[in-house]
């Protein structure tokens, strides 16, 4: 069904925001813990890392179709 | 023309020059002599290229009416030329070829004809027959002596020959002629009489049957037999009565003669013998007898040769009449009766001669013996005178006579002998008158006897002469008869040896005719029968076929029959598969794709082996429907609605515009815009009806009134990422419809067909 596929893959995006998100949440607070002192950058580094990736690939997901592969171009 | 130019030309010099009278008239002399020297001089050039051309074509014309050589190269070089002098000489004669080669030719046939013609004109001047030449006979020979009588009339004609002779030359055409003058031998009794043929030859056109002809001729021959022995009886008769009385006459002028003969002898007996007289007046009785006897048998010889004379002449009437009879064959007899009578007539003359002869000796003795009894009486007298005693018998007076007797009687002998020189004197004076008027009177009796002499013996010389001429005559008549018998004989044979030919080739040919004949109608017949036994075996083949057709027919009939049957059986088969397989596609329910169709389209297919279309058909239906089945039209309407939410919400989406953001907006987009639910889609799509908003609506629409085809169509122009969420939907829908497509053209066929098997009753 081509009609649930965009659902899919916004659960995908969701899913992988979230777990992005969590990630570099996580750690951002194991560096900002570990490595740099407890400061907040770090984890609105991490975060926001997390969720510019979740970002991206949800983008990328999303636009998959549309956009051409080495492999086919390769074919 | 030139003058009609010149004139022109003066008229118009004139006229310029009229215009001004007055003025210029040094100029208008000018001009005018200009002119006219300037229109003189065109006239004259014109005037003598006029004169040349025309000299140019009369001298053509005479040339070429010369010449035809010329003629013909002028006709052949310059166009129109042909017409102009035909139009001036006439025709032109092309025939100078041609007489020339027609008159060798025409010259030919005659010339052979002529060859042939002379030489039997030729021949026929050499052989002198007596047939006339006739126009050119007929070709037919179909009896003999019909052919003879043409043949004689064809004398002159040489190739109408009848008979199938070679016709190669000259010489055979000689040798017909010959053969035609060979045919020209009729037979004899047809030739002899050709006083009886010149009827036939006058008419030789018309052929005289055989036994016409064959009667004539017969009857020719009796008339003549007739005639002749008429003739020859009337002949017989006159000569036998004309020899009887003309041997009568001469019996009896030889009685004459030898009457007049004894008569004769009996007086120079009487007077010279000197007898006693006893016996001298016997003897005188005799003579007297004799005398008697003379003038009877005179008498009788004259009425015998009148008689004689009588027959001889009614034989000459006779003669002359069978002469006249114009009969050859009586000719000889006619001829035998002259040369009798002739030499009766001779007979008789000579006889007649002799007779007058004797008479005229007679007379002479006569006359002596009367002198001499004269003178002896008168010596008697004298002697008795003187002696009276002694008889006139002197002779025996020897012994008895004195010596006185003795000298009276010498004295009286030489008185007498003195009497008698005196007499003798008196003669001898006398003598030469005598001599004259008896030499006189004997040469008139000389000349009349002479003459009657000469007139018989000139009778009997030219009578002689005639019959003489009439004999050879004959006899060359004769000749020529044997002669021409032969001739006629050799044609005949010849004729006869050409006929045989002419029959043995005819009778081949009529043979070959009949046999032709024959055999043509043996094969009629034959053929015919064949036909007809033909006739009949093509009527029983054409019965027993058309019988056989018929069970063909009715066989076929049951056949086709029984394959209508099957065939409506089929139709029904089909019919209840599509039945089964539109059944199934109504047992889709709601997001449940309905039953694989594999079985019924497979009962389908079982159900049309044969029909082509209706395979066709059932092989269109698409592999997913067999296999998984397809949705129905509800379900699919259904499925719509959450499509069409969803498109809604990523209209904005293509290939351009497809970050994250761009669905943000369009996310938005869908939240703000409002459409109609449905919307009825108009006839024609413009481009504004491409809006994704709009084409939901007019799909809605479309969907809600149940046409999911135009539905299809309207989703199917949806682009970018609408399109691709309702890629799915369109494919189901599409599925769906072909099914239902395929199914419709089968149920239609199906009815169409089960329709068609449905026999009216």
């Amino acid at each position: 069904m081509s009609e649930k596929e965009l659902g899919k893959k916004w659960d995908r995006c969701l899913a992988d925001g979230a777990i992005k998100l969590g990630t570099g949440l996580g750690l951002g607070i194991v560096f900002s813990v570990l490595f740099f002192k407890r400061h907040t950058w770090p984890i609105s580094f991490g975060s926001g890392t997390g969720l510019g990736m979740a970002y991206a690939n949800c983008q990328n997901d999303l636009r998959s179709f549309y956009l051409l592969h080495r492999s086919d171009k390769e074919q | 023309m030139l003058r009609a130019c010149l004139r022109g030309a003066n008229a118009t010099a004139r006229k310029n020059c009229g215009r001004t009278p007055l003025t210029n008239l040094q100029h208008c002399r000018h001009y005018t002599a200009g002119e006219s020297s300037g229109g003189g001089g065109a006239a004259k050039v014109v005037a003598a290229g006029l004169l040349t051309v025309g000299g140019g074509i009369g001298g053509t014309v005479l040339y070429a009416k010369w010449d035809h050589k010329f003629r013909a190269a002028v006709e052949n070089n310059v166009p129109y030329s042909d017409w102009l002098l035909g139009l001036a000489l006439g025709p032109a004669s092309q025939d100078n070829g041609l007489p020339v080669k027609k008159q060798v030719e025409t010259a030919q046939p005659p010339s052979m004809m002529d060859k042939p013609v002379k030489a039997s004109k030729a021949k026929s001047e050499k052989k002198a027959k007596e047939a006339a030449e006739s126009p050119i006979p007929t070709q037919s020979i179909e009896e003999a002596s019909a052919e003879a009588s043409h043949i004689i009339s064809a004398m002159g004609e040489v190739q109408s020959v009848p008979a199938p002779c070679d016709t190669e030359g000259k010489a055979a055409k000689e040798e017909e002629c010959k053969e035609c003058h060979g045919h020209e031998a009729t037979p004899a009794t047809a030739v002899v009489h050709p006083d009886t043929e010149s009827p036939a030859l006058t008419e030789p056109l018309k052929e005289r049957p055989v036994e016409e002809v064959t009667a004539r001729l017969a009857q020719q021959d009796q008339e003549e037999q007739d005639t002749l022995a008429s003739v020859s009886a009337s002949l017989e008769d006159s000569l036998a009565s004309s020899a009887k009385a003309t041997l009568q006459a001469i019996g009896a002028q030889e009685a004459a003669l030898q009457a007049i003969a004894r008569h004769t002898h009996k007086l120079k007996e009487a007077m010279e013998a000197e007898v006693p007289p006893e016996e001298k007046s016997a003897q005188w009785k005799e003579l007297e007898a004799t005398i008697a006897e003379r003038t009877s048998a005179v008498t009788d010889a004259e009425t015998a040769l009148l008689k004689a004379n009588e027959a001889l002449n009614s034989l000459k009437s006779v003669i002359d009449q069978s002469k006249g009879l114009k009969v050859s064959a009586v000719r000889p007899l006619v001829l035998a009766a002259e040369e009798n009578l002739h030499n009766m007539v001779v007979d008789l003359d000579k006889v007649v001669t002799k007779v007058q002869s004797a008479e005229s000796e007679a007379k002479v003795v006569s006359q002596y013996s009367e002198l001499v009894n004269e003178a002896k009486q008168q010596f008697q007298r004298e002697v008795t005178s003187l002696t009276p005693e002694i008889h006139a018998n002197w002779k025996s007076l020897t012994g008895k006579l004195s010596a006185d007797d003795l000298n009276a009687l010498i004295a009286h002998a030489h008185r007498r002998i003195d009497q008698l020189n005196r007499e003798l004197a008196e003669q001898r004076v006398r003598e030469q008158i005598h001599i004259e008027a008896s030499l006189e009177q004997q040469r008139l009796e000389d000349q009349k006897a002479l003459e009657k002499a000469v007139s018989t013996a000139l009778q009997h010389y030219k009578e002689d002469a005639r019959l003489e001429q009439e004999r050879k005559l004959s006899e060359l008549r004769e000749v020529m008869e044997a002669e021409m018998r032969t001739q006629l004989r050799r044609q005949a044979a010849a004729h006869q040896d050409h006929v045989q030919d002419v029959l043995k080739v005819q009778e081949q040919e009529l043979r070959a005719d009949a046999e032709q004949v024959l055999s043509s109608k043996l094969l009629e017949q034959e053929t015919r029968y064949r036909q007809l036994s033909q006739e009949q075996l093509d009527n029983f083949t054409l019965d027993v076929n058309t019988a056989y057709a018929r069970l063909k027919g009715v066989e076929e009939a049951i056949d086709s029959h029984v394959v209508a049957e099957e065939e409506a059986r089929k139709a029904h088969l089909l019919w209840l598969s599509v039945e089964a397989l539109n059944y199934t596609l109504k047992t889709a329910d709601a997001e449940v794709p309905t039953v694989p169709l594999e079985g019924a389209a497979q009962a389908v297919r079982d159900s049309c082996r044969d029909n082509d279309f209706a395979m066709a058909l059932a092989s269109a239906l698409p592999e997913e429907s067999l296999q998984r089945g397809v949705y129905s039209e509800a379900s699919l309407r259904a499925r719509f609605n959450s499509l069409r939410s969803l498109a809604r919400r990523v209209a904005l989406i293509d290939e351009t515009h497809n970050s994250l953001y761009q669905y943000f907006l369009s996310y938005l987009q869908a939240a703000l815009l409002f459409e109609d639910k449905q919307e009825a889609p108009p006839s024609q799509l413009s481009s504004e009806d491409l809006d994704p908003f709009r084409l939901l609506a007019y799909a809605s629409y479309c969907l809600e009134h149940g046409d999911l085809e135009l539905a299809a169509k309207l989703m199917n122009q949806l682009r970018g990422e609408a399109r691709r969420v309702a890629e799915d939907w369109l494919t189901e829908a599409r599925l769906t419809l072909e099914t239902k497509q395929v199914v419709s053209l089968l149920s239609a066929y199906a009815n169409a067909v089960g329709l068609g098997t449905t026999q009216a009753p």
